[in-house]
């Protein structure tokens, strides 16, 4: 797998504006070759505008959209060497699976025997042999979802833009295309750009992900990174489960809140809010550990189990993940103690 | 179950009845004169015969017939071009105004046909509206003679016709996800491919029920060929008007009708097969 550094696309200061909304506010993005790249954000974050922008469908109401250091903005989509997989799929439903795959090829004015070869390649690289003469309409959801996909990638395109690509799919059919997605990434060698709203899916595909909120760029980086080091509140929420508990740190750098104290990094004098994932509390017997509390809620995930623990310092009983093997003598009702992970916790101020 | 099957079927019968007592029945009944000789002083004289069908294959009244189905056919033609492009305008309005600018191209379809038909009289003829324009911006030769020929038929076949070819058009049109027209052009095709290869095939049903709705009520028209084309240009209509109402020759009157009904039905099944056509085999089997 060759990653290099180099930005096959550069978002350059582009914004967008709808009458008084501002959908994208000032963006500026790098994006590697053969990356898989998400843009993250709740609905109305103005991802899927971006997306659009970078595909044509949209003109950037300023800024530039360079690929290969080429400025494409003015571009129509059809002269731009990206391709995108719409959410609704957007399959032409007069045109069997193969027409579907030949249209874009067609476009370029292919020679018949180079169409017909790339198509049969793209088919069977997304299973789709057995389904080539049938109309959309023939196929379950997952089936259109790879004809969606392949219909994208058998124009061999310089980036990948999809939109909400798994949307329309169960759960279980969503995990499997989750790691099929980068199966196929790998295989083509094309830089995957990912709009999604779904953070588990973005954490689990993506080598780097930005996180949008109201139009701006909150955070670019790895999934690991963005998740152990969230740069703003926002984004701790957003991405997993945290817990927040508001208090003050002192001139000490002790962040405290009712029944709890911890030396806590980069915490300067002030109000603050301190961030702690479930994973990175301790539980033990009552008195044992530093805060006390109350489990109000066990939530049983098969793998682990997550209490809920009503504590003096917030307001909303904190969550702590333990491994499900070890806990089955906790009961709803019974008071604990916990230890936050001083090196594990957040700071926001 | 039964409760499921009678329902559809009593919902429907009231429907069903009206057709049958004032539209299959009649139709029937004028049908079947046309297999009886003419009485010599009008009338029905009730002995078989087939000669009134074979009086329709007469050159001279295949000849109107062929000639109604050429006019019928340009006025089709004619409304499908100017109704595409206006039904494609509409559908691409802002959505809160598509039901304004629809009702401004329905709008001449709630005066009467009549009215409307002449006042095309007004505009055409060789002292009306289009000939003073035509003078006052300086045209100085001899008034053009547009009133009374087969454009006049045409032009008034058209305009009155035309709504409906635009409803039909758009309610395709607007139909149509505008997502698989971004697709196209996300695939390489421009705005003219795309057009040609995507939204023209996905929009054929609606051009084909427009279209043949003018073309079976042009092809049976009496009126405006009568108006605008002064009885020098005899329709199919008009030759089952004056068989009926002048000639007094109901057989023959009904003979001709039946030709007619005969064309309508076979086009009409045409174009439902195109309509099932094209909006898919959806009764193709669904894989898991």
């Amino acid at each position: 797998m060759t990653r290099s550094n180099t930005p096959i696309l550069r978002i350059e200061g582009v914004g967008k504006r709808f009458g008084p909304v501002t959908a994208v506010d000032n963006v500026s993005l790098d994006i590697r070759e053969n990356e898989f790249f998400a843009l993250l954000g709740p609905s109305g974050c103005g991802k899927t505008t971006l997306l659009r922008m970078l595909a044509g469908f949209e003109a950037p109401g300023t800024g530039r959209i360079l690929l290969d250091g080429k400025d494409i903005s003015p571009l129509p989509p059809e002269k731009r060497p990206l391709n995108l997989m719409f959410q609704s799929y957007a399959l032409f439903p007069h045109m069997t699976v193969r027409q579907n795959l030949s249209y874009g090829l067609e476009m370029e004015r292919l020679p018949k025997a180079d169409i017909r070869r790339r198509v049969d390649d793209t088919m069977g690289m997304t299973d789709l042999t057995p389904f080539a003469e049938r109309k959309p309409e023939q196929l379950s959801g997952g089936q259109k979802q790879r004809v969606a996909l392949a219909r994208a990638l058998v124009k061999r395109p310089k980036v990948l833009l999809l939109d909400e690509p798994l949307g329309a799919l169960d759960k279980k059919l969503r995990e499997r295309m989750q790691l099929e997605l980068k199966r196929m990434q790998n295989e083509a060698g094309i830089t995957f750009v990912i709009v999604t709203h779904d953070q588990e899916e973005a954490l689990v595909m993506a080598d780097r992900m930005a996180i949008l909120k109201d139009g701006r760029l909150l955070q670019v980086g790895a999934p690991e990174e963005v998740y152990e080091h969230p740069a703003e509140r926002f984004v701790a929420n957003f991405i997993g489960v945290m817990n927040f508990i508001d208090g003050k740190t002192g001139a000490d750098g002790v962040f405290a809140a009712e029944g709890l104290q911890v030396k806590a990094q980069g915490g300067k004098p002030g109000t603050a809010t301190l961030a702690i994932r479930p994973e990175n509390i301790a539980i033990g017997p009552p008195g044992d550990l530093p805060v006390s509390g109350i489990i109000v809620d066990i939530a049983y995930h098969g793998l682990d189990r997550v209490l809920h623990v009503r504590t003096a310092a917030a307001e909303t009983p904190l969550q702590v993940r333990i491994p499900a093997s070890g806990a089955s003598n906790w009961k709803t009702g019974d008071p604990i103690s916990l230890r936050l992970d001083p090196a594990k916790c957040r700071l926001f101020q | 179950m039964s409760f499921n099957a009678t329902r559809p079927t009593l919902l429907a019968a009231p429907g069903v009845a009206w057709l049958v007592a004032f539209m299959v029945v009649p139709c029937l009944l004028v049908l079947s004169y046309a297999f009886f000789q003419r009485g010599v002083w009008g009338g029905v004289e009730y002995t078989f015969t087939l000669e009134n069908f074979a009086r329709v294959a007469d050159p001279l009244y295949a000849k109107i017939f062929l000639n109604s189905a050429r006019i019928a056919l340009t006025a089709t033609v004619v409304a499908i071009l100017i109704a595409y492009p206006a039904a494609y305008a509409i559908s691409r309005a802002p959505r809160m105004s598509q039901p304004i600018l629809l009702f401004f191209a329905v709008l001449p379809f709630w005066s009467n046909y009549l009215i409307r038909t002449y006042a095309w009289i007004v505009l055409l003829n060789r002292e009306g509206l289009i000939n003073n324009l035509l003078r006052t911006l300086g045209y100085t030769g001899e008034p053009l003679s547009m009133l009374y020929t087969e454009s006049a038929v045409i032009t008034g076949l058209v305009y009155n016709y035309l709504p409906f070819v635009i409803l039909a058009i758009y309610s395709t049109l607007s139909r149509l996800n505008p997502e698989l027209m971004e697709a196209s052009r996300d695939l390489g095709a421009g705005p003219v491919r795309t057009f040609l290869r995507v939204t023209l095939p996905l929009t054929l049903p609606g051009v084909a029920a427009g279209g043949v709705f003018v073309f079976v009520l042009s092809i049976g028209n009496f009126v405006t060929p009568a108006l605008l084309g002064g009885g020098r240009f005899q329709m199919v209509g008009n030759l089952v008007y004056d068989q009926f109402l002048t000639a007094n020759d109901w057989p023959f009157g009904a003979a001709l009708g039946a030709a007619l009904i005969v064309t309508m039905i076979v086009l009409l099944l045409l174009q439902a097969r195109a309509t099932a056509h094209a909006s898919g085999e959806r009764k193709g089997e669904v894989e898991r």
